[in-house]
């Protein structure tokens, strides 16, 4: 009872430091400031703590802010800053080493240096230590692009084959929801990052946006926004709209290394860590890297993503069930511009075996990088 | 005169938070100050955040309300950075004597002003940081994205509106006795 009348004050404190109580409500709000010492006192800090956070929040964003006018300005070139970023830096390296690289492509017919990965203590759960995310923190990354003289002889695309360096901090993985972009990963993937790059499992790289971030739910939905990307006739997996049941088999897909990654386990408790039932646990090898992947199952239907991991037990691994895929949708759907977003439950993959499956998947399963 | 002006409304649209002006004060400075940074034995990462820094001065005094520049935009921001930029070096032991290529107005107020706000700044960022989720998201929702209660209790799963108001406040408390504790403490340790 106590507890509620603290927090009608609290509400009643703050919407009079807003401004938002009408006039009659005011006076008598006032009048009981003026006898009572203990709410003037509440008044007087509260506003003072809305002014701390008020101003904290407006530095935030305008920090925010001069990070990608930075961006963009050195992109545009209308500042000299040789930290370009994403696509600037590419066509920029691209426009220097043009020569060089071709002539290494002619004579060494280069073969992939791969990834090089410094991979650090991961990222801790944010609720506990038991559980880690399985987000591949990475501190330098260079790659130098595979069979480059191959791409180079046939004109492929041009801006993203080629030497590139890039600062990465995080590596996770992503998968299409529909046929235009649309992908889902976890929100801790994405969460901390400013440019956030998907790249296919030929090397590809496309820049994408985030549209939408749930962290309770751990669930991001980020859209390629690249001209580059070209849209997909259809896709072969659908999301499961229902729950799994334990004991079915299932197997993932994801990039805890360059190249993509299948395993293969089973759907071994309903909920999830202490019993969140946001989740599945599963037993299946998963890897920093693994993080925002799918977990199919034997339909090829999505069942869940990929999240996080037991630290000290091995094949213990939690994901997001994929109902929540749908939940999530619904709230983007409410902002007008993406109202029409459908994504289908159906699965076109019945009948194949998992090599077939998995041939069919792989080209809708992305590396999820971020700066 | 007309340049006067100019100046004028671009620190009036910094206020607002205007994008265009950030970009054209941002453009029309950043070079003179990489090139201060760089010159005086610093990396153009420093430089940017030099630069940032003294954006964000400029941005806190804009938005004051009480702020009259008294030179050029450029002056100030250069002033500021190099006031900072020797701050920097001393601090890692580096030390330079700054040859001023731009005049230079006293900043020394402005950059104390400054650094109190920076300390409220990281308490409030590490209180936040210490509650943890799900308080983090909501207070963040409420407070900072100003949502209201009805989009927070439907985007975060709350049956109703009063269930998130209860657990906003049961967070609220606890960010504000976190924060305060610092705050306080802060304040009589100087």
């Amino acid at each position: 009872m106590n507890d509620k009348n603290d927090i009608m004050m609290l509400d009643a404190v703050e919407r009079y430091i807003r401004g938002e109580m009408n006039p009659d409500e005011r006076l008598h709000f006032e009048n009981l400031r003026k006898t009572n010492g203990e709410i003037d006192q509440l008044v007087v800090e509260h506003t003072l703590f809305l002014q701390q956070i008020n101003q904290f929040g407006e530095r935030k964003n305008f920090k925010s802010e001069l990070h990608d006018v930075h961006t963009e300005l050195a992109q545009q070139g209308k500042i000299h800053s040789d930290k370009l970023t994403g696509k600037a830096k590419v066509v920029y390296l691209w426009k220097r080493y043009r020569r060089v690289t071709a002539i290494a492509a002619s004579i060494a017919g280069v073969t992939a240096i791969g990834i090089t990965t410094l991979v650090n203590s991961l990222a801790p759960h944010p609720k506990d230590p038991k559980v880690q995310e399985l987000v591949h923190e990475v501190t330098v990354m260079k790659q130098v692009q595979k069979n480059l003289d191959q791409k180079i002889n046939t004109k492929a695309d041009k801006d993203n084959q080629q030497v590139f360096t890039m600062p990465v901090r995080f590596n996770g993985t992503g998968f299409l929801i529909n046929t235009s972009g649309l992908m889902i990963t976890n929100a801790h993937v994405v969460k901390n990052s400013k440019n956030i790059y998907v790249q296919n499992n030929k090397g590809d790289q496309f820049r994408a946006i985030v549209l939408r971030l749930d962290p309770t739910k751990d669930v991001a939905i980020i859209k390629i926004d690249d001209d580059r990307f070209k849209s997909f006739s259809s896709l072969p997996y659908g999301i499961r709209k229902t729950s799994s049941d334990i004991a079915e088999s299932v197997f993932t897909l994801g990039y805890p290394r360059s190249q993509i990654v299948y395993g293969e386990g089973y759907l071994s408790a309903p909920t999830g860590f202490e019993g969140d039932t946001l989740s599945y646990q599963i037993s299946v090898d998963a890897y920093p890297g693994n993080s925002g992947g799918p977990v199919f199952n034997k339909n090829g239907e999505v069942i869940g993503i990929l999240s996080t991991k037991e630290t000290h037990t091995e094949r213990s691994v939690f994901a997001v069930q994929s109902k929540y895929i749908y939940r999530v949708i619904d709230e983007l759907r409410k902002n007008k511009l993406w109202e029409n977003v459908r994504i289908s439950s159906k699965s076109t993959m019945n009948d194949l075996d998992k090599v077939q499956q998995v041939k069919k998947i792989q080209d809708c399963v992305f590396m999820v990088k971020g700066d | 005169m007309k340049q006067e002006g100019n100046e004028k409304a671009l620190l009036l649209g910094l206020a607002r938070n205007d994008r265009k002006a950030v970009e054209s004060i941002y453009k029309d400075n950043y070079n003179m100050v990489q090139s201060l940074v760089i010159n005086n034995n610093g990396s153009t990462d420093d430089a940017k955040d030099i630069f940032q820094e003294a954006m964000i001065v400029l941005y806190e005094k804009a938005r004051s309300g009480t702020f009259e520049l008294n030179c050029q935009i450029k002056t100030y921001v250069y002033s500021v950075c190099r006031r900072l930029w020797l701050k920097r070096l001393h601090q890692t032991n580096r030390y330079l004597e700054v040859g001023d290529m731009e005049t230079v107005v006293p900043v020394d107020e402005d950059l104390e002003d400054h650094a109190k706000k920076n300390t409220e700044f990281e308490m409030m960022d590490n209180a936040i940081g210490i509650l943890g989720e799900p308080c983090k998201s909501l207070l963040e929702a409420f407070y900072l994205e100003k949502k209201n209660m009805q989009e927070i209790a439907f985007s975060f799963g709350y049956t109703n509106a009063e269930n998130a108001k209860n657990q906003k406040y049961k967070c609220l408390m606890r960010l504000k006795k976190i924060f305060f504790t610092h705050y306080k403490n802060g304040n009589s340790d100087e």
